[in-house]
């Protein structure tokens, strides 16, 4: 598995990448692996704010569907609008073309509590 | 956990492996999709092996399996496959599964994996009750089992065999392969033409060869490709076929499963006729009124998938539960078959199903969502 190093990621898959005060955000691989092949994705709403460890959107596959959270605050400024015509993307790029989601950041604290690309991949048993 | 025969095949294709009833089976190899537009398209090629196949035989197999099946069985001809059902003594639904009649005393039933040992030790409690003189076998780790399945199969195989294209749909016909004993039935489970195929375990992997030899199964546009459980469910789900543990279940009445065809109500009356295990439990239900619930077919508005256990509510009121939903790779638009209050089951009533999360809107409509396109002749010039 190829797991970036330029971003941090949590327990619950989700990988988090800031630049400056912009937060992106995404499913791993491993995550869409699990899920096998996601059938729709339904994120919370430009303009709606995100509360820190909070539930941002829902992604479904072919084998369940799950809440997808983000461990820092801010305000949603960008949802990714490809997944509506095109939800495989998710499953053929997750942490590039198949990112979810943008926020502005106003409270970054919980980034301290996410995994490096080396310790999430421990933690997936790589 | 048990290991199909064809693992080094599945790895070689680069699968990703799921438990299923105690099996390491593979849900996908590339994308589930993927796979179910290849089986639609063109063919696929499943590992069917966890799935029980239970010999029996002997001076008195018929008298058995027409004890225990809701079908008749005497009638069969050799070479003749027959989906039926095994009920329990209140008409629910054990299994669902395919009898093939090898020779006049000797049959093959294919079961459930997920039933296999309550299927065998059903089987054996009833033999034993009646003292049939009957062997019960269970060949499921001797042998392996694949489905080839998709429009373009029947000409693939035509190009390898001349007899297996002129077998008709539920026949099958033994083959001798080089030194393998072939069983070789038109049967499938996805709505689509194919064959299932039963191999000795330990040729599997030979007869993989020699039945994928003329295809190169590892081009992209090669007409038969591996495809796994996973569009293995979505196929027979836009096919409107049921699953045990989903459609058939012992406390799911067999009349409710839209499965009338493969229930012989009257078994017992021609001359030999034997009653079978819940029968008169079922003509008792058929006498008064029939079952108080319906399987029925539901499609979706938008594109959310429903699941298993979703409530089927008819404005605010409950009327039913989900039994099995998907998006449906062909169709576009996401499918479901649950199970509703009779008096509710008509096509084009409108529903809402509740998800936990927001209601979809839903309308029921006639099974099966998918048919295959009838085969149309060339014409001549």
């Amino acid at each position: 598995m190829q797991t970036p190093t330029d971003r941090k990621y949590a327990e619950t898959h989700e990988w988090h990448k800031l630049d400056g005060d912009v937060l992106t955000l995404g499913l791993t691989q491993f995550a869409v692996d699990e899920l096998t092949d996601i059938t729709y994705v339904q994120m919370n709403d430009v303009g709606s704010a995100v509360e820190a460890g909070g539930n941002v959107g829902e992604v479904e596959s072919v084998k369940t569907t799950s809440d997808v959270y983000c461990v820092v605050g801010g305000e949603v400024i960008e949802v990714n609008g490809e997944l509506e015509d095109s939800p495989e993307l998710l499953n053929s790029d997750p942490f590039e073309a198949g990112w979810l989601i943008k926020i502005r950041v106003s409270d970054a604290a919980g980034m301290d509590g996410l995994m490096d690309a080396e310790a999430y991949e421990k933690s997936c048993g790589n | 956990m048990i290991h199909t025969p064809l693992k080094a095949f599945h790895e070689e294709y680069g699968a990703r492996f799921v438990e299923y009833a105690g099996w390491e089976m593979p849900v996908s190899y590339t994308s589930i999709h993927e796979e179910h537009n290849q089986v639609r398209s063109s063919g696929g090629i499943f590992d069917v092996s966890h799935m029980g196949r239970i010999h029996v035989k002997g001076r008195h197999a018929r008298k058995l399996l027409e004890r225990l099946c809701s079908r008749r069985i005497s009638d069969m001809k050799q070479g003749q496959c027959r989906y039926t059902l095994i009920c329990n003594a209140q008409g629910g639904v054990q299994d669902d599964v395919i009898v093939m009649r090898m020779e006049e005393d000797d049959f093959l039933v294919v079961v459930n994996a997920s039933n296999r040992e309550k299927i065998l030790k059903h089987f054996n409690t009833i033999q034993a009750e009646n003292q049939d003189r009957a062997t019960i076998e269970d060949q499921t780790l001797k042998t392996a089992m694949v489905a080839i399945q998709g429009p373009n199969v029947i000409d693939m195989i035509a190009k390898i065999s001349s007899e297996i294209p002129t077998l008709k749909r539920y026949r099958f016909t033994i083959k001798n392969l080089m030194i393998l004993k072939v069983i070789i039935a038109r049967t499938g489970y996805t709505g689509e033409d194919g064959v299932e195929v039963i191999i000795p375990s330990n040729m599997v992997s030979m007869a993989m060869k020699l039945l994928l030899k003329d295809f190169d199964t590892k081009s992209p546009d090669a007409p038969i490709k591996p495809a796994g459980l996973g569009s293995r469910d979505t196929l027979r789900l836009e096919a409107g076929m049921p699953l045990y543990g989903h459609e058939l279940g012992e406390d799911i009445c067999a009349l409710s499963c839209g499965l009338d065809f493969a229930i012989t109500l009257d078994k017992d009356e021609d001359e030999n006729g034997i009653p079978f295990i819940g029968m008169e439990a079922l003509k008792k239900i058929a006498a008064d009124g029939g079952p108080a619930q319906r399987l029925v077919g539901i499609k979706l508005d938008g594109k959310r998938t429903a699941r298993q256990g979703n409530i089927i509510n008819l404005k605010d009121t409950p009327i039913g539960i989900v039994s099995s939903a998907c998006l449906s790779p062909t169709l576009g638009f996401p499918i479901a078959m649950g199970f509703v209050d009779a008096q509710h089951a008509e096509s084009g009533t409108a529903i809402q199903i509740d998800t936990g999360r927001a209601p979809l809107d839903a309308e029921l409509v006639p099974l099966p969502f998918y048919k295959k396109p009838k085969k149309v002749p060339v014409a001549s010039a």
